[in-house]
């Protein structure tokens, strides 16, 4: 392959390199943090990726909205813009539920800090019972 | 157009116009009327729908009338219309149950939420199974999932929070890897239909946007039916939720998610070769071994039993994967039966542990000493439960066990019907567990005297461990439609 060619296809993939980024670095974040709500920002940048990796190749350079008319040949695809705008409302409701599960979290166990949470948890059950 | 011809969208919009309704009445009663009404709608039109599917052949519906490839598809088929049945069925008897249940668990202000999310929770179930648009799935995964982290939260344990971020975390991520590889799949075919997205990925099978989207599906649903080791989420969750939400969630939300697996193998890929080109049967025939017994393993060192069956259910779920893996009519048929068997026999558990929970004040070993003296018609409900999870003859778990030994027979694999063998005798021994706590044991004197249970909570628990007993003995609804659905998953290759 021809130095030119290769720099073409690097150019032409360039949206999935930053979509692949994105989604490696989110998922990276919510499993590497102990902090819940860095966890619920990681995760918020992995559904980000998928946004783009559905948009980005349906916008064509120079397309149009698609609407008949003699001035316009090239159209963008609207149906993966759509399909976002419905995903992008249930990331906001994921992350809304997230951060207020968070604030209950913190409410019972005064810490938002998973291996303090799990340390909490890990003490022995009582259960009101003698053994 | 005569109101039959909509049933397929009444399904779905009856539920999901009943949530809004319970927030705007407030009222507790009224609540649980509007979601009682909505679930029991739900059952009637779930069966009426099974009935015209096993009489005239695949129902196809068309949202806003808009045809199929380009608008959203509701379709109905043997697979499905059976899916949707366990689903509405199991929703109709839990939510009564309810009622009396979370009176003691969760507190009375948020009575009308609770019936919200169920019911909403309900809606995102029957979505998932009915829709024919690869998006939808999505869509509804998300409405049923994020209702049943707050289901989930509302326990009374503060552990319950806890378990509903890490069930929040793992089922976002999961439902992402979903989205992923619906998006590869757009990519490849230009559509959304799952029936025609399945003719044109012949003319893409085994490029690699293709096999990746496979993976993406496959291990994103498989954290959302817990496969092991994807499972973490759930013993946690069903142990802290109320007594009511494991109900419903443990008969329904994995199984659900089994179905997603099964109409994208199957009806999306099946027509192309890309079971030929990953190892997917060996992998899927590992993961299920590994989950029968590790998860059984597990279930036998637990204290509680919520936490005991939980594990339990990742092990059963090692069955139903076992049984996709043979990739035979028989393997599925065993799939879909176990999908249905367990759904049941989970439920009516999980009920009859909300039972024990109310009346003894906990489900731990130690409380439910001597059980067999003080409930024992409830404790007897456990014992036929246990012994349909171990595969008994006479209840459930062996129709599905029988036809899974069956499938394994026919690919002459003999050492798989030693290890099914083998797994149920682990699952002998954790059921014993509570066996030997609830007879062989004296109740403890200082646990409280059982309050009674109320008949709102014992008359649909006993219809559904009703249902094991019957199910183990009269097949024909349950194995006749699961044969179909399978030949029908299966008949584009044979």
């Amino acid at each position: 392959m021809t130095g030119a060619t290769t720099s073409m296809t690097l150019a032409g993939h360039f949206t999935y390199f930053i979509t692949v980024f994105l989604m490696v670095a989110g998922l990276f974040i919510v499993i590497s943090r102990s902090n819940l709500i860095k966890k619920l920002v990681g995760l918020g940048i992995f559904q980000t990726s998928v946004y783009l990796l559905y948009v980005a190749p349906a916008k064509l350079i120079g397309g149009t909205a698609p609407i008949l008319s003699d001035a316009f040949t090239v159209y963008s695809n609207p149906l993966p813009h759509v399909l976002i705008l419905t995903a992008i409302v249930v990331g906001v409701a994921t992350l809304a539920l997230g951060l207020a599960l968070v604030v209950r979290i913190r409410e019972a166990y005064e810490s938002i800090e998973e291996d303090e949470i799990l340390q909490l948890d890990a003490k022995p059950e009582r259960d009101g019972l003698e053994p | 157009m005569n109101l039959l011809s909509h049933l397929p969208a009444l399904q779905v919009v009856i539920p999901l116009i009943a949530a809004p309704l319970t927030v705007l009445l407030r009222r507790r009663s009224v609540a649980f009327a509007v979601a009682l009404i909505a679930s029991w709608a739900a059952l009637a039109i779930a069966v009426l729908l099974w009935l015209q599917v096993a009489e005239s052949g695949t129902l196809s519906y068309a949202i806003g009338s808009w045809p199929a490839p380009w608008g959203i598809e509701y379709r109905v088929d043997r697979l499905n219309s059976f899916i949707l049945i366990l689903v509405s069925g199991i929703a109709a008897l839990v939510l009564p149950y309810s009622r009396a249940s979370i009176e003691a668990e969760v507190p009375p202000q948020q009575h009308y939420l609770f019936y919200t999310m169920f019911v909403l929770c309900l809606t995102g179930l029957l979505g998932i199974a009915i829709t024919g648009d690869a998006f939808n799935i999505f869509v509804f995964l998300e409405v049923s999932s994020l209702s049943a982290y707050v289901l989930i939260a509302l326990g009374r344990d503060r552990r319950a929070l806890f378990a509903a971020y890490q069930y929040l975390l793992m089922g976002s991520i999961g439902a992402t890897f979903l989205v992923i590889g619906i998006g590869l799949l757009y990519l490849m075919t230009g559509t959304l239909n799952l029936a025609d997205m399945g003719l044109r990925i012949a003319t893409v099978q085994g490029t690699r946007p293709v096999l990746a989207a496979l993976a993406f599906i496959t291990v994103g649903v498989s954290l959302k039916l817990a496969l092991f080791p994807l499972h973490q989420w759930l013993p946690n969750a069903y142990t802290f939720a109320p007594s009511a939400v494991s109900a419903f969630l443990a008969a329904t939300a994995t199984k659900v998610a089994v179905y997603v697996l099964l109409r994208f193998y199957f009806s999306v890929f099946g027509e192309s070769a890309v079971f030929a080109k990953l190892p997917m049967e060996q992998m899927m025939l590992l993961l299920a071994l590994a989950g029968m017994f590790a998860a059984s393993t597990i279930a036998i060192f637990q204290t509680d039993l919520k936490r005991l069956f939980a594990y339990s259910s990742v092990a059963q779920i090692g069955y139903i994967i076992l049984g996709m893996s043979f990739d035979s009519v028989s393997g599925l048929t065993a799939s879909i039966v176990h999908l249905f068997n367990h759904g049941v026999t989970k439920g009516a558990i999980y009920m009859l542990l909300g039972c024990v929970a109310l009346g003894m004040g906990g489900t731990t070993l130690a409380r439910v000493q001597g059980l067999g003296k003080r409930m024992p018609l409830t404790s007897f409900g456990i014992v036929i439960g246990g012994l349909s999870l171990i595969g008994v003859p006479g209840t459930a778990g062996f129709v599905s066990k029988w036809y899974l030994l069956l499938a394994a027979l026919e690919k002459g694999q003999w050492w798989l019907v030693f290890m099914i063998v083998l797994s149920s005798l682990l699952a002998a021994v954790y059921v014993w567990r509570f066996v030997e706590a609830a007879y062989l044991q004296e109740p403890r004197k200082d646990t409280a005297e059982v309050a009674a249970t109320p008949w709102l909570m014992s008359i649909p628990t006993a219809i559904l461990v009703i249902a094991i007993v019957y199910f183990g003995l009269d097949t024909s609804f349950t194995i006749g439609t699961a044969s179909d659905a399978a030949a029908a998953l299966l008949g584009g290759r044979r």
